[in-house]
C-alpha cells in the first residue's frame, strides 16, 4: 500500500483523512465516554446520514446544487442535531436518554425518506455508510484538517473545564465554570468532527472510532492525560491497519477500522487481565 | 464591603412549587467560625446551602458573601464545596490524584489560561494538608473511601478558599475514617479556616464545631455549642419533630 500511496492521490487522500479521524474521534471520544454520552455519537451520525442524503437527492434534482458537496449539507444537520439533542435533555431532565433514540429515528426516518425521494442511489451512497479508500477527496482532507484543528485547539483551551466537567459537573457550576458554554462549544464539535470523519470510517461506525479506542485505554491508563495519549495512539493503529487491511483486500474501510479496534481492545483486555494475575 | 462576615443570609424564604421549603431564615457566619448546620432530612439544609452556593435564587431575602450581595459576587474561587454526591462519584473515573485535586483550579484561573507553576505547587501544598502527598500520582479509584474524601477537600483546597461547605461529608465514609476526617477539619478551622459543615446527624458534630445551626424550614436555634447543649434534649426533639437524645462522641473540640 506504501508504494501505491505516493503513485495515487486518491490513496494519498484516504490516508491523510483517516490519520485525522484517527485522532479527532478519540480525542473527543475520551470525553463522550467519561461523561456517559457515548450513544450521542451514534445519534448525531444517524443525523449527519440525513444530510448527506438530502445532499445527494439535491445534487441529483437541481443541476445547480451538483458541486455542493453533501458533507457540508450532513454537518449542517449534525450540528442542528446536536443542538436539537441539547433541547430534549433539557425537556426531559429525568429522561435524558430518551433525547437519543428521538434523534436518532428522526435522522434514520430523514434520510429513507430523502433515499426514497430519490429513487435509491449509487455505490456513492454506500461510501458514505460505510466509509471508501477510493472516495475521499482533496476538499474531504482539507475539511477533516480544519475540524482536527478546530478539535485540538478547543480540548487544549478548554481542557481544564472540560476534565472538571466530565468529572464533577455540579462542582463545575458551583465554582462558576461556564458550563452551559463549555458543553455547547464541545457537542458542536463532536457534530463536525462525526461529519468529517464520514468519509473514511462511515457515518454507521464513526462512533465506534470513538469509543472503541477509548474503551481500550481506559483499561490501561493510570491518568486521564494517559487516557487521552493512549486512545489517539489505539485510534490511529486501528485506522492505518484498517485501511491497509481495505486497501489490499478491497473491503470497505469502515469494516475493517472497526474491526482492527476490536481487535485492541481484546488485547488491552487481555493485557489487564495478564497483569492481574 | 468585608465587615468581618463571611456569610449574611438575611429573612430567606425558598418555595418548590407550593412546598415551603425554607421560612424566614437569617444566619451570619462570622470569620473563622466552625458552623455545624444541623436538621432532619427534609429540613431544607441543602436547599439553604444551594441558595448560599448560588445554585438557586430565594423567593424572598437577601445573601451576602464576603460582605458582597450574592447578585454581583464573582470570586466563587473563595468559596471551597465538598459535595454530598462526593461519595457518589463515577468510581471508575480513571483520572489521578493529582488531576482531582487541580480540577478544583479551573474556575480560579479562568477561561483561556492554563494552570502555572503556582497553581501545581497550591495543588502540592493542599494535597499535603491532607494528608496524601505520597498519593498524588495514584488512580483515584484505588483509594480507600475516606482518602477519597480527602481529595475533595484537597480539590476544594487548591484555590486557597476562606471558607469550606461541607455537604453530608461522612455519608459513606466508614466509621474509622470518620474520626480522622473530623481531626483534619478542626486541624484545618484552627488554621483560620471558616467551615460550614451540614449534617442531619447532630451526635458527631456537636464537639467538633464552635456554632451550631439548628434548621427546619426555619431557624431554631443558632448559637455556640455551649448554648446548644444546655438546650436539652426535649428543645431539641421537639425542632427534630420526634424525640431524641444526643449522644455526644467523646473527642476534642475543634478550638
Amino acid at each position: 500500500m506504501w508504494e501505491a500511496i505516493w503513485q495515487y492521490e486518491f490513496l494519498r487522500n484516504a490516508f491523510v483523512a483517516g490519520v485525522l479521524t484517527g485522532f479527532t474521534a478519540p480525542l473527543l471520544g475520551v470525553f463522550i465516554v467519561v461523561r456517559r454520552l457515548s450513544l450521542i455519537a451514534d445519534a448525531l451520525s444517524h443525523v449527519t446520514l440525513a444530510g448527506i442524503a438530502a445532499g445527494l437527492l439535491l445534487e441529483k434534482t437541481i443541476p445547480a446544487a451538483a458541486s455542493w458537496n453533501p458533507l457540508y449539507i450532513g454537518m449542517g444537520f449534525s450540528v442542528v442535531g446536536a443542538l436539537f439533542i441539547e433541547k430534549l435533555r433539557a425537556v426531559y431532565r429525568h429522561y435524558e436518554e430518551l433525547a437519543i433514540p428521538i434523534v436518532l429515528s428522526s435522522g434514520l426516518g430523514l434520510s429513507v425518506i430523502f433515499i426514497s425521494m430519490a429513487n435509491g442511489f449509487t455505490t456513492d451512497l454506500f461510501s458514505y455508510l460505510f466509509g471508501s479508500v477510493s472516495a475521499v477527496s482533496r476538499a474531504d482532507v482539507w475539511t477533516a484538517f480544519a475540524v482536527a484543528a478546530a478539535a485540538a485547539i478547543v480540548i487544549l483551551t478548554f481542557y481544564k473545564e472540560l476534565f472538571l466537567l466530565s468529572f464533577d459537573e455540579e462542582y463545575a457550576r458551583v465554582s462558576g465554570v461556564r458550563t452551559t458554554l463549555i458543553h455547547f462549544l464541545f457537542i458542536v464539535l463532536v457534530a463536525l468532527v462525526i461529519a468529517a470523519s464520514m468519509r473514511t470510517v462511515g457515518v454507521l461506525l464513526i462512533s465506534s472510532l470513538m469509543t472503541l479506542p477509548v474503551a481500550a485505554s481506559i483499561r490501561i491508563a493510570k491518568s486521564f492525560k494517559q487516557v487521552i495519549g493512549l486512545s489517539i495512539l489505539f485510534g490511529e493503529l486501528a485506522v492505518i491497519a484498517g485501511l491497509w487491511a481495505a486497501y489490499e483486500l478491497d473491503w470497505a474501510p469502515g469494516g475493517t477500522i472497526v474491526i482492527a479496534a476490536v481487535v485492541i481492545l481484546l488485547f488491552a483486555l487481555g493485557w489487564k487481565r495478564g497483569r492481574q494475575r | 464591603m468585608e465587615n468581618g462576615l463571611v456569610v449574611q443570609i438575611e429573612d430567606v424564604s425558598f418555595r418548590y412549587e407550593n412546598e415551603n421549603v425554607l421560612e424566614h431564615v437569617s444566619l451570619t457566619v462570622p470569620k473563622g467560625a466552625f458552623l455545624g448546620l444541623v436538621g432532619p432530612n427534609g429540613s431544607g439544609k441543602s436547599t439553604l446551602l444551594k441558595c448560599v452556593l448560588g445554585l438557586l435564587k430565594p423567593n424572598s431575602g437577601r445573601i451576602f458573601l464576603f460582605g458582597e450581595p450574592i447578585e454581583s459576587f464573582r470570586e466563587w474561587h473563595r468559596i471551597g464545596f465538598v459535595s454530598q454526591k462526593a461519595n457518589s462519584f463515577n468510581r471508575s473515573f480513571p483520572a489521578t490524584v493529582e488531576e482531582v485535586a487541580a480540577s478544583g483550579l479551573a474556575a480560579k484561573r479562568g477561561l483561556f489560561r492554563p494552570l502555572t507553576h503556582e497553581d501545581r505547587r497550591a495543588v502540592e501544598a493542599a494535597l499535603a494538608a491532607v494528608g496524601l502527598s505520597g498519593l498524588a500520582k495514584r488512580n483515584i479509584a484505588e483509594l480507600s473511601g475516606g482518602q477519597q474524601q480527602r481529595v475533595f477537600i484537597a480539590r476544594a483546597l487548591a484555590s486557597k478558599p476562606d471558607l469550606l461547605i461541607l455537604d453530608e461529608p461522612t455519608v459513606g465514609v466508614d466509621a474509622r475514617h470518620v474520626h480522622e476526617f473530623y481531626e483534619l477539619l478542626g486541624d484545618l478551622n484552627r488554621r483560620g479556616l471558616t467551615l460550614i459543615l451540614v449534617t442531619h446527624d447532630i451526635g458527631t458534630i456537636t464537639d467538633r464545631v464552635t456554632d451550631i445551626a439548628c434548621l427546619n424550614k426555619r431557624l431554631y436555634f443558632h448559637g455556640k455549642v455551649e448554648e446548644f447543649e444546655h438546650l436539652g434534649n426535649e428543645a431539641i426533639s421537639q425542632f427534630y419533630g420526634h424525640p431524641l437524645h444526643v449522644l455526644s462522641h467523646e473527642h476534642e473540640r475543634a478550638e
